[in-house]
C-alpha cells in the first residue's frame, strides 16, 4: 500500500507520543496558526537568548491530524536548544522537501526524523498539515526578535 | 414535460454508465467510490454533451446580435431557464441565473443594502427593503457560511442585528426557542432547507409561518434539498430560494435564485452593467425587468444549457424515485455506522428528519487521517469543517468526516465505505 509511504512508523510514533507538547513560560514570542481547510491549530512559543541567536526553549500546543501533530513533535526535537541559524537551515530544508512532490534527498543531519515526511510531499492536500508547526515557529521567532 | 414520477425500482448500475467519471480509476488503480456529492455532484454524459454542443454549434452572444447563431444561443439559454423554472414550479421570469448559490444569497443581501443606501440619498425604493439600526435578521446555527457571512456583513453595514435559532443535540433546529427570537423587529429570516453537514431537514412550513406572522422576508438555502427531493417553490411559503447547478448534475459556474415576482420587482439590482438596462445616458440609467435586471454582463449560457439537460435527466428518473433511493442509502449508512464500535454519528440517526449527508467521527482519529486511508481505497469523502464552523463549535469538534450520496451510488458503495472504516481503525491500530 502506497499509504505507508506517508504514514511511516516514525510518524505514527511521534503522533502517538508527541515530544515537548505543552505550552511553557516564560517566552519571548508566540504565534497561533490555523489551517482553515481542516481546522488544525497550533500555538508555538519561543524563548530566545539575549542576542536573539539561540532558541533556549520552544514549546507548543496543538490539535490536528497525525501529520500535523507528528510534524510539530519533530520540529520540537530539531529546534529546541538550537541556534536560530540552525532553525532557518532546517525549516528551509523542510519547506524544500515538502514542495518537491517527493523527489528530494533530505539531509538527515538537518532534519532528523523530519526526513520521514518525504512521503507526505506526494499528497498536495497534506503539505499544509506538515508545514503548520514550522511556519508557526518561524513566526514566533520573528515576533520574539521584534519585541527586543 | 418529461417528468415520470411514478415509483419504479431504479437500475443504478445502468445509471452509473451515464457518468463517464465513474469508470475511471483513482489512487492505487482502485475503482472510484464517490461519496462527496454534497460538495459537488458528478455529471452525466448528456450534460457534458449539451455544454459541448453549445460551443460546437451555436456559441455566440446571448441576448445580443440579430444573426442566426445569436438567435439559437438565446433560444437555448431561455429554454434552459424554462426547464429549470418548471422543475421547481415557477414561471421563467422568476428564475435568475447567478454564478453559484453563494452569489444568489449575496444578491438578496446586497439588494437590502443597496435599497438602504439608495433611500439615504433620496432614491425611491420600497420601504420593506430598508434596514434600520436595531432591525433583526434571523438565521440558524446550522447554516453553511454562504447563508451566514452575507447576513453578518449586511448587519455590519446597516446596524441591523443578527440572531440565530440554536440547534439541538440531535442537530435539528430548536423550534422551542424560535418564538422568543422573532418579533416585529425581524425583517429577514434565512435558513437552510437541509444541512450540508448533518443532513438534518428544517421544518420549512413552521419557520415560514413564523416569518409571515411578523411580516419578515423568508429565504431558504436550498442547495442540499433541490437536487435530492421534489421541491415546489409555491409550497415552501418562501420569498426566495437559492441553490446551485453543480450539486444537481449540472456544470460548475451556474447558480440559481427563485423568487416571488413581487420581490424581484422591488429589489434593486445587485450587479450592474450591460444586459440589465432599459435606457442609459451619461446622467442616469433605468433597468429592465427581472430576471435580466439581475443578470448583468454576458451570461454563462453553455452552463445554463448544461444545467437544463441535467434537470431533464433528473426528471426522467423522477425526483420521488431519487428521494426514495437516497433514503434507502441513508438508512444503510446510518445503520452500518451504528454497528461499528468507535463511530460517532452527528445529526439525526433516524431517516425521517434527514437527507443522505452523514457526518461522523472515528473516535480518537482525526478526519484528515480517516479520509486519507479511505482515499487509498478509492473512496472519496469530505473531511473538514464543511464551511460550517459554528456547527463544529456546537459539536465541540474541529472537523468531521462526511459521506454524501446521489443517484449514482449503490448498496455496494456503502458496503465499501463501511469496510473502509474498519480498515482505518486497523491501519492506525486503534482497535
Amino acid at each position: 500500500m502506497q499509504l505507508s509511504n506517508m504514514y511511516q512508523e516514525v510518524i505514527l510514533d511521534h503522533y502517538k507520543s508527541p515530544r515537548g507538547k505543552g505550552l511553557q513560560s516564560p517566552f519571548g514570542g508566540e504565534a497561533h496558526h490555523v489551517n482553515p481547510t481542516c481546522g488544525d491549530e497550533i500555538t508555538v512559543r519561543v524563548l530566545l537568548s539575549e542576542d536573539g541567536k539561540t532558541i533556549h526553549k520552544v514549546s507548543y500546543d496543538s490539535t490536528g491530524c497525525s501529520i500535523s501533530q507528528a510534524s510539530a513533535s519533530i520540529m520540537f526535537e530539531q529546534v529546541d536548544g538550537k541556534s536560530t541559524e540552525d532553525f532557518d537551515k532546517a525549516s528551509n530544508e523542510f519547506l524544500a522537501m515538502m514542495q518537491s512532490k517527493g523527489i528530494f534527498e533530505p539531509n538527515e543531519d538537518i532534519l532528523g526524523d523530519g526526513i520521514s515526511m518525504i512521503g507526505v510531499a506526494q499528497y498536495p492536500a497534506r503539505i499544509k498539515c506538515a508545514l503548520l508547526s514550522w511556519m508557526a515557529a518561524k513566526d514566533a521567532i520573528i515576533r520574539a526578535n521584534g519585541d527586543k | 414535460m418529461t417528468t415520470t414520477d411514478s415509483k419504479i425500482k431504479l437500475d443504478i448500475k445502468k445509471i452509473q454508465l451515464d457518468f463517464p467519471i465513474l469508470s475511471r480509476e483513482v489512487r492505487n488503480n482502485r475503482k472510484l467510490i464517490y461519496l462527496d456529492s454534497a460538495a459537488t455532484s458528478q455529471k452525466p454524459q448528456v450534460v457534458i454533451d449539451a455544454q459541448n454542443n453549445f460551443y460546437e454549434t451555436i456559441n455566440s452572444g446571448v441576448h445580443r446580435g440579430a444573426y442566426y447563431l445569436a438567435e439559437l444561443a438565446t433560444d437555448a439559454h431561455e429554454h434552459a431557464r424554462e426547464v429549470i423554472a418548471n422543475f421547481v414550479s415557477i414561471k421563467s421570469e422568476q428564475l435568475v441565473f447567478t454564478k453559484n448559490a453563494t452569489e444568489s444569497i449575496n444578491l438578496l443581501s446586497y439588494s437590502f443594502l443597496n435599497a438602504t443606501l439608495k433611500a439615504k440619498y433620496g432614491a425611491e425604493v420600497d420601504k420593506r427593503l430598508i434596514l434600520n439600526p436595531g432591525d433583526e435578521i434571523l438565521v440558524s446555527e446550522l447554516e453553511h457560511h454562504a447563508n451566514l457571512v452575507p447576513w453578518q456583513e449586511l448587519c455590519l453595514k446597516t446596524g441591523a442585528v443578527l440572531k440565530w435559532i440554536p440547534i439541538t443535540d440531535q442537530g435539528l433546529l430548536d423550534y422551542s426557542k424560535m418564538d422568543s427570537l422573532i418579533s416585529p423587529k425581524t425583517k429577514i429570516i434565512s435558513v437552510s432547507h437541509m444541512s450540508n453537514v448533518l443532513g438534518s431537514i428544517t421544518d420549512i412550513e413552521l419557520v415560514g409561518k413564523a416569518a409571515k406572522s411578523v411580516g419578515a422576508f423568508f429565504f431558504i438555502d436550498a442547495c442540499q434539498s433541490v437536487p435530492h427531493m421534489p421541491v415546489d417553490f409555491s409550497k415552501l411559503g418562501a420569498d426566495a430560494i437559492a441553490w446551485s447547478g453543480h450539486k444537481m448534475l449540472g456544470p460548475l459556474g451556474i447558480g440559481l435564485l427563485a423568487a416571488t415576482e413581487e420581490l424581484l420587482e422591488i429589489m434593486p439590482p445587485f450587479i450592474s452593467g450591460g444586459s440589465m438596462i432599459e435606457s442609459v445616458s451619461m446622467q442616469k440609467s433605468t433597468f429592465t425587468k427581472a430576471p435580466k435586471k439581475f443578470e448583468a454582463g454576458t451570461p454563462p449560457a453553455a452552463e445554463a444549457v448544461g444545467l437544463g439537460a441535467a434537470v431533464e435527466y433528473l426528471q426522467k428518473i423522477g425526483m420521488e424515485n431519487i428521494h426514495d433511493h437516497e433514503r434507502h442509502l441513508t438508512k444503510l449508512i446510518v445503520d452500518g455506522l451504528k454497528n461499528i464500535e468507535g463511530v460517532t454519528i452527528y445529526g439525526p440517526t433516524d431517516d425521517q428528519d434527514r437527507g443522505s449527508t452523514v457526518s461522523f467521527a472515528l473516535n480518537g482519529l482525526h478526519p484528515h487521517d480517516v479520509g486519507q486511508v479511505l482515499d487509498d481505497m478509492g473512496i472519496a469523502v469530505r473531511v473538514g469543517n464543511h464551511c460550517a464552523r459554528p456547527i463544529m463549535d456546537k459539536l465541540k469538534v474541529q472537523s468531521t468526516t462526511r459521506a454524501s450520496t446521489y443517484i449514482y451510488n449503490d448498496d455496494s458503495d456503502i458496503q465499501t465505505l463501511l469496510e473502509g472504516i474498519d480498515e482505518v481503525f486497523r491501519f492506525f491500530g486503534s482497535k
